[in-house]
């Protein structure tokens, strides 16, 4: 077997480096389920099959935000093969936050939806049927009728005086954090900074969302127990986070539920929601038969929650050597109808900030900002990847203002052990010097003898 | 008309861990009877390869080969907490809390082993190979196959170990947001090398020269394909994908892989990547961890390249032809005449 490998460069930190005694950590095993999942032979939550299976599908939101008028059932129940139809009455807890686990609130997001819907593609009722066709053509036959709202679409017109509230739960459209309406970071004086510039540059980025896209599309299969537990089936990325979060809803205890899962078609970041589990748990128990909620192609692509759009604007206080010496940065981060997981997202993000880089004076206001689009959530990067973007497209852009070498203006601002970050947390264990030397090594990329001297460790060249 | 190539920088740093720490993962490591460690968790693997990771994790640690060990995971009935696949935590978090079991349970089976050979634990050693035996005395020994058993029959002992890892919970000021968020920070560099078709404002990337820090390569191969794998992902969030391509509006959003493009076989650059190592005194083995962060870094640097390239500046993700040729249009409308 032969493995494609990336060289370890052993000359780096060769001091602080130690292999002693290391038999197994270090080298190349092959990966457990790369053979099962090549020959087909891995089992993933689609594999469960038990007798009885009930499928469910949903109906959803044809609009972006509007008042429920009524809700028609009838024809859905008239479809062949449907067993039940389930509304928001039916669903014990209705109203959640999956985040309440760490704290987190208000509890802001239906289940199902109650008088209102406030995205294209929101759940409002849950059919089960005895085949899966069955229940998307009962999921098709219910009628909704519709009172339009006026809808807001982009994160500044939502934060805009009169703009259509989105969320009654959270009352304003952003997060509040601890009484404020962002995540803040405030450390030195970016205004002084910019006073004392050579240079200021200010630019925008902007993101639109993205889809985590694995192959394995969410959902699970709910199996009910001879003792009355229920075993659920999940592809899930959390398997404790989802069954709490289930039983939250379900209004039972905790060991009511047992999570059964670990063997994932890809996540990114897709399956930290908990959208599917809690409404198959309330359908298993209602026809009090196994079921079965997957997502489809298209709700994956339009309904599950996608990475946030994101919105970066950069002000800059650069100095004639290049040394950045402040950093203003307004994020605003589109959550879309629901918080999920993006109250999270968003302190991470203020986290992240100013980059890799050492800047005495940051500054930073992370708006988590509702509008009525598909809630977004956590993906890779979570906060970080579209900020990066951001980020160093703003440092070569100043490279370029000043003539400089886009890698020279890196190095004489990266962090380096010692450094007081934005967040007051002091750096340890920095290595962005050293990796900028090997790319350009790499890259065939000459830097002059004082930046190849540079170090993570020492202010050599500074 | 012409294909214009350029070459882009990008430097990033990413976090290890549950923002703000407080995820705690357990495991619990029993022998049977065969000599086989079972390592209980509730961990997912999503392809990512933690599985994989705890296993060698618990080998290394127990001094035995990879073929002793089992993991059993994400079952809730059995496995012990687990917070979950994400934030880059999985290695960090569960590895440290397999090495915590595994040291345990290593110290039973080093007991039992002396009260085998009748000797004193302090002597004894391990090399991988699946037998414990006495310092300087390699004949004096025994397999853990045999051990097992004896623990079990002969001595009534259990081998078995547990273990836990939690970064304590830090609360952000909410003035000035200070906290300590992360449990470590890895790095990493990318060059990008586009051609940009100022016709049809196609950009293709040629090479990408990739330089990541890793605290510790627990298995040089996954770590790679962590790297060119998340790479293949930066390119394809850089030029292709977006669920509503004419954001704000939601109009036209794809429903399934025809109209949601992503990379094929014949969009994937040539990569070129080394590894660093800087071991973090909080990871298993120094690993920092690198789940996410290496569709990072290719994202500016090819936004970087196509401004080397032919001028234009693309501010909106992602950089789509249409969004090229607007931009080659905008600076001829600049140029006097």
């Amino acid at each position: 077997m032969t493995y494609r490998l990336a060289p370890i460069d052993t000359g780096a930190f060769a001091a602080e480096r130690d292999d002693t005694g290391l038999t197994v950590v270090g080298s190349v095993v092959q990966r457990s389920d790369a053979r099962g999942h090549v020959t087909g032979r891995t089992e993933f939550f689609e594999d469960v099959a038990p007798p009885r299976l009930a499928h469910l599908k949903m109906h959803r939101s044809a609009r972006h935000h509007a008042r429920i008028a009524g809700v028609d059932v009838t024809a859905a129940l008239a479809v062949p093969g449907v067993l039940r139809v389930l509304t928001h009455a039916d669903v014990p807890n209705n109203v959640y936050t999956v985040l309440k686990l760490i704290g987190v609130e208000p509890d802001d997001e239906p289940v199902l939806a109650v008088d209102k819907v406030r995205y294209l593609g929101e759940p409002v009722c849950a059919v089960i049927a005895e085949t899966e066709a069955a229940a998307l053509d009962g999921a098709a036959a219910v009628e909704v009728s519709y009172e339009d709202l006026p809808h807001v679409l982009d994160v500044e017109e939502a934060l805009e005086e009169g703009a259509p509230l989105v969320n009654e739960y959270q009352g304003q459209n952003h997060f509040v954090y601890e009484g404020h309406h962002c995540r803040r970071i405030r450390f030195g004086d970016v205004e002084a900074a910019f006073a004392r510039a050579d240079h200021v540059f200010e630019w925008r980025y902007q993101s639109s969302p993205i889809e985590q896209a694995p192959v394995e599309t969410t959902g699970c299969v709910v199996v009910p127990q001879a003792d009355g537990r229920l075993r659920i089936h999940s592809d899930t990325q959390a398997c404790f986070f989802t069954l709490d979060n289930t039983a939250l809803i379900l209004g039972t205890p905790f060991n009511r539920l047992r999570i059964v899962g670990g063997t994932v078609g890809g996540g990114f970041g897709g399956k930290v929601d908990v959208v599917v589990e809690p409404i198959a748990c309330v359908a298993a128990m209602a026809v009090d038969r196994p079921v079965k909620f997957v997502y489809d192609r298209a709700e994956e692509m339009q309904v599950s929650s996608p990475r946030a759009a994101e919105r970066i604007v950069i002000k800059d206080a650069v100095m004639d050597d290049g040394r950045v010496t402040g950093r203003k940065v307004t994020l605003y981060v589109d959550a879309g109808a629901y918080a999920r997981h993006s109250p999270y997202g968003t302190t991470k993000a203020a986290a992240h900030l100013p980059g890799p880089y050492s800047i005495p004076n940051v500054w930073a206001d992370c708006h988590c900002v509702f509008t009525n689009r598909t809630p977004s959530s956590a993906m890779r990067g979570f906060g970080v990847t579209i900020a990066d973007f951001a980020l160093e497209s703003q440092m070569d852009r100043i490279a370029r203002a000043l003539g400089m070498d886009p890698l020279r203006l890196r190095l004489i601002n990266a962090y380096r052990d010692g450094d007081v970050k934005a967040h007051r947390k002091i750096a340890e264990g920095t290595a962005l010097v050293e990796v900028i030397q090997k790319a350009a090594e790499l890259a065939g990329h000459d830097l002059p003898e004082d930046c190849r001297r540079m170090s993570s460790t020492t202010r050599e060249g500074l | 008309m012409a294909k214009l190539r350029g070459r882009g920088f990008a430097s990033v740093n990413y976090p290890t861990g549950m923002n703000l720490g407080g995820d705690p993962s357990q495991a619990l490591i029993h022998a049977t009877t065969t000599g086989t460690f079972v390592v209980s968790l509730s961990s997912v693997d999503l392809g990512q390869g933690i599985k994989t990771i705890a296993a060698q994790c618990a080998a290394e640690t127990l001094g035995l080969p990879m073929g002793n060990v089992l993991v059993d995971t994400a079952d809730t009935d059995t496995g012990p907490h687990c917070m979950g696949t994400f934030a880059s935590r999985g290695s960090h978090r569960v590895g440290n809390a397999v090495i915590m079991a595994a040291a345990e349970a290593r110290g039973v089976m080093l007991e039992v082993a002396a009260e085998e050979l009748e000797v004193d634990a302090a002597d004894l050693e391990t090399d991988g190979s699946g037998y414990i035996m006495v310092r300087g005395a390699q004949d004096k020994r025994v397999h853990v196959t045999d051990l097992a058993m004896a623990a079990h029959f002969k001595h009534g002992r259990t081998i078995s170990g547990r273990g836990v890892y939690l970064k304590e919970p830090s609360v952000p000021v909410p003035e000035t947001g200070e906290m300590d968020p992360d449990s470590c920070q890895a790095h990493a560099c990318t060059v990008a090398v586009v051609e940009v078709d100022d016709e049809t404002g196609v950009v293709e990337v040629l090479e990408l020269f990739n330089a990541y820090e890793v605290g510790r390569a627990l298995n040089p191969a996954m770590a790679t394909q962590q790297v060119e794998g998340g790479a293949w992902m930066g390119v394809s969030h850089a030029l292709f994908e977006t669920t509503e391509p004419y954001y704000p509006l939601r109009d036209h959003g794809p429903r399934d892989f025809s109209a949601y493009l992503m990379p094929g076989p014949a969009d994937i650059p040539s990569q070129h990547s080394v590894i660093l190592e800087r071991p973090a005194a909080n990871g298993p083995y120094g690993a920092k961890g690198i789940g996410e962060m290496t569709a990072n870094a290719p994202i500016p640097a090819i936004a970087n390249a196509i401004f080397d390239a032919c001028g234009v500046r693309l501010t909106s993700m992602p950089f789509t032809p249409e969004s090229v040729l607007r931009g080659l249009d905008a600076l001829r409308m600049e140029e006097p005449c």
